[in-house]
């Protein structure tokens, strides 16, 4: 018995091994010249997230359609996974074997880092100038070391949605713009019998959020940007932003058990409450509206309640007021996939498919000249707020990559339930570093 | 007849081995030879797909996982990182780990003193003759046949915040014991205890009374006859017959509570399960291998799950299921 298991292990370490060889292969191959686009017939492999029916899955079949009928030898075929599944399971794996997906969706970040150390994804540095240009600092997110490797699609920073009717009943005249007049607000708002901010902690990020704009306006860029590039989390201002978190809980603005409460796409959701006329602000990113509608009972009048502003200041704090939390999707092309692959990037962030993808009311275009896509009235301002951001910084979760995120994120959850400590969560974030 | 040709009334001899007269007198040891190497082939060829199927999914795995385990590998790019077993000393330092572990034990030991008494009882109950008796047979069976995912999804909706079960309490005047039954650090694993109990309890039932079938009516009747009243007869006569089906529950019971996923992974809320509430050890994998990204790490936790999975079943067999299955494994015949 003995025997045979060692040589079960002997023959899985050198099929292993086999395999790994077979992985270190390949690469460095050298790229087509300009003049031999479009020559010869190819075949594109497209993987991204929009998984269920609707305008986004809809948009993205004809986006791919009008490019091959601009260029007849492109073939595109394309994959809809569900985010959770792609990004964790599916795409690793992908990558991992010699036949990755052409062109996939791409988390900026921390995430794209992690590829780029691996040599996974194409250097397009030279070739999207323009695009980048016009794209603006939305694009840094996507870039390693100062190489382009990816380019978004849809970017958008975070604020609260509230309920306008209600602010107007209990007499708060204008959004709060510094986080006294939010807690005034709140007691406003209890004031009138209604729960003043829906939080869906139980899946954990929709809490942690808080956290990470506690750490905005606690942290200056530069640290923010540091801590992003080299994972380190010493600055005084990481646990600064869990004792303001913990100050704030202290208000007891959220709904009784919140941490029981999903975020977002059920009627019992934090989303529900907002939507349903129950909560009177929630914090959440800009495709909120489209998560609201989903749950809402009555979507002519969430439509003439529903407004949006930027998260409020702390005074005397040293993260730049204007600066905002954010994120977006975006796509990469595989390191050996062929030139077409970039045209085709290139081709999804012009100025006109980004508009008809703002048309779909699914994201904020990144694309200067896709503007007038957007119709919904929070979602301008949105868009506006985040033109205006002297900063924009990518949801920390993401930015300091999943296996750190997802530390902090339990981390700060366990602030939530009454059982962590601020210093708790940038020993989390520290340990979760070195795994 | 049978005086002048024994050899048909040998068995051993069987329907291979012709009445003595009839057999063919040629070179009986080629003859004996060529019926060895058919036997071989018939084993080879019946069993080289099931172990081919087997070495592929099932031991080739086992060998990544265990090799796997021993790098700080976070998914991107081959594992090259050879940090030896420090992932499974990682794992034993996490807090969130040991009260994985220590849920599992209570999901382990909590389904064994839950469910086997109640089935027991029900299957005592079921085994006498009343009318609906099929009815009621079909109504303990149906939540093991109902999906994981299904039950979960339905005992979510009826203990989430304000859900039918708090509606249900309070209407009956009972509003004072209303919980946060799935976000309650101290109550999750009981709830979810009772949920796994509600939907394994049918599983104990159907086994129970299949035991039951096999207990033989005379001893029963016997017993009865001898004066044992019906409470004396389950006793002292079925249960012990009942013995071998028991264990054999006992057996995929704890089994099965090792390697506990859906159901709790449907029903807990993500943020009381990262918390250790509610997390058992695979989950905790799950958690920590996909979501957090770890993959060597997920895979040294897969490693232990399988070994503790693996002993479990080991003393079990040598402790407690020794006489059930003599001669049925590993040639101990006697």
């Amino acid at each position: 018995m003995a025997l045979k298991r060692r040589v079960t292990t002997a023959i899985a370490l050198s099929i292993t091994t086999a395999l790994l060889a077979a992985g270190c292969g390949g690469g460095g191959e050298s790229e087509a010249p300009e003049s031999e686009l479009f020559k010869n017939p190819v075949t594109l492999t497209w993987w991204h997230n929009a998984s269920q029916d609707g305008p986004g899955k809809t948009y993205w079949e004809k986006v791919a359609a009008d490019f091959t009928a601009l260029h007849p030898t492109v073939t595109i075929e394309i994959e809809g996974i569900e985010t959770n599944q792609l990004q964790r399971t599916r795409l690793p794996a992908a990558l991992l074997s010699n036949d990755p997906p052409d062109i996939f969706q791409a988390w900026g970040g921390g995430e794209i880092r992690e590829q780029v150390e691996a040599d996974y994804l194409k250097d397009i540095t030279e070739q999207a100038k323009s695009e980048v240009d016009n794209i603006g600092s939305a694009a840094e997110i996507w870039q390693v070391d100062g190489k382009q490797y990816g380019l978004p699609y849809r970017m958008g920073i975070e604020g609260v949605w509230y309920n306008k009717d209600m602010f107007e009943r209990a007499g708060i005249a204008a959004p709060p713009t510094t986080f006294e007049e939010l807690n005034d607000a709140v007691t406003k708002l209890k004031a009138i019998n209604v729960i003043p901010i829906a939080l869906g902690a139980g899946d954990k990020w929709p809490a942690a959020h808080w956290w990470y704009n506690f750490a905005l306006r606690a942290c200056s860029v530069d640290t923010l940007k540091k801590a992003s590039a080299e994972t380190v989390f010493d600055d005084p201002c990481f646990v600064k932003a869990g004792q303001d978190l913990k100050a704030f809980i202290d208000t007891k603005p959220f709904q009784d058990n919140f941490i029981a409460t999903p975020g977002q796409n059920d009627p019992t959701s934090a989303n529900g409450l907002l939507a349903n006329g129950k909560a009177a602000m929630e914090l959440m990113g800009d495709w909120n509206k489209g998560s609201l509608e989903t749950v809402t009972n009555d979507k002519e009048a969430l439509d003439k309640f529903i407004g949006w502003f930027p998260v409020p200041a702390i005074s005397g704090s040293a993260g730049d007021p204007k600066a905002a939390l954010g994120g977006g999707d975006g796509f990469a092309c595989a390191k050996n996939a062929p030139g077409e692959c970039v045209e085709f990037l290139k081709y999804i962030v012009s100025p006109e498919v980004q508009k008809g993808y703002a048309q779909t009311g699914t994201g904020l275009p990144v694309a200067k000249g896709a503007e007038d896509g957007v119709q919904d009235p929070a979602l301008r301002s949105i868009l506006e707020a985040t033109t205006g951001a002297t900063y924009v910084q990518l949801w920390l979760d993401t930015a300091f990559g999943s296996t750190v995120g997802n530390a902090m994120n339990d981390a700060i959850v366990a602030i939530f339930a009454g059982n962590g400590t601020p210093e708790q969560v940038v020993e989390a974030m520290k340990a979760a570093a070195r795994k | 007849m049978t005086a002048t040709n024994p050899t048909t009334l040998d068995p051993a001899g069987g329907a291979s081995a012709p009445p003595a007269g009839l057999r063919p007198v040629r070179r009986p040891s080629k003859d004996r030879a060529a019926e060895t190497r058919r036997k071989w082939y018939e084993i080879i060829g019946l069993t080289t797909p099931a172990i081919v199927v087997y070495v592929t999914f099932v031991l080739v795995p086992m060998g990544f996982a265990l090799y796997y385990s021993l790098f700080r590998w976070r998914g991107v790019g081959p594992p090259t990182e050879y940090i030896g077993f420090d992932n499974y000393v990682m794992a034993f330092q996490d807090p969130i780990f040991l009260d994985a572990l220590r849920n599992n034990a209570i999901i382990v030991f909590g389904s064994l003193l839950l469910q086997g008494p109640v089935a027991l009882g029900v299957a005592l109950l079921l085994n006498r003759h009343f009318r609906g008796r099929t009815l009621f047979r079909l109504l303990a069976f149906v939540p093991y046949v109902l999906a994981e995912v299904t039950v979960g999804i339905m005992w979510k909706l009826i203990l989430t915040p304000n859900g039918s079960l708090d509606a249900l309490l309070q209407s009956i005047g009972l509003g004072g014991l209303v919980q946060a039954w799935l976000a309650d650090l101290d109550i999750v694993i009981w709830t979810l205890l009772f949920v796994l109990t509600w939907k394994y309890v049918g599983f104990a039932i159907i086994l129970l009374l299949a035991g039951l079938s096999n207990v033989p009516q005379e001893l029963n009747e016997a017993a009865a006859i001898d004066g044992a009243s019906w409470w004396q007869i389950q006793r002292h006569v079925t249960l012990p017959l009942l013995g071998p089906t028991i264990r054999i529950w006992m057996f995929l019971s704890m089994i099965g509570s090792l390697q506990v996923f859906d159901v709790i992974w449907v029903t807990s809320v993500p943020a009381v399960r990262s918390l250790g509430a509610s997390a058992t050890m695979a989950t905790y994998m799950v958690d920590n291998g996909f979501f957090a990204r770890l993959w060597g790490y997920g895979n040294a936790v897969a490693v232990i799950l399988f070994v503790i999975s693996f002993v479990a079943a080991l003393l079990f067999q040598r402790f407690l299921l020794r006489r059930d299955i003599q001669g049925a494994t590993t040639g101990r015949a006697n």
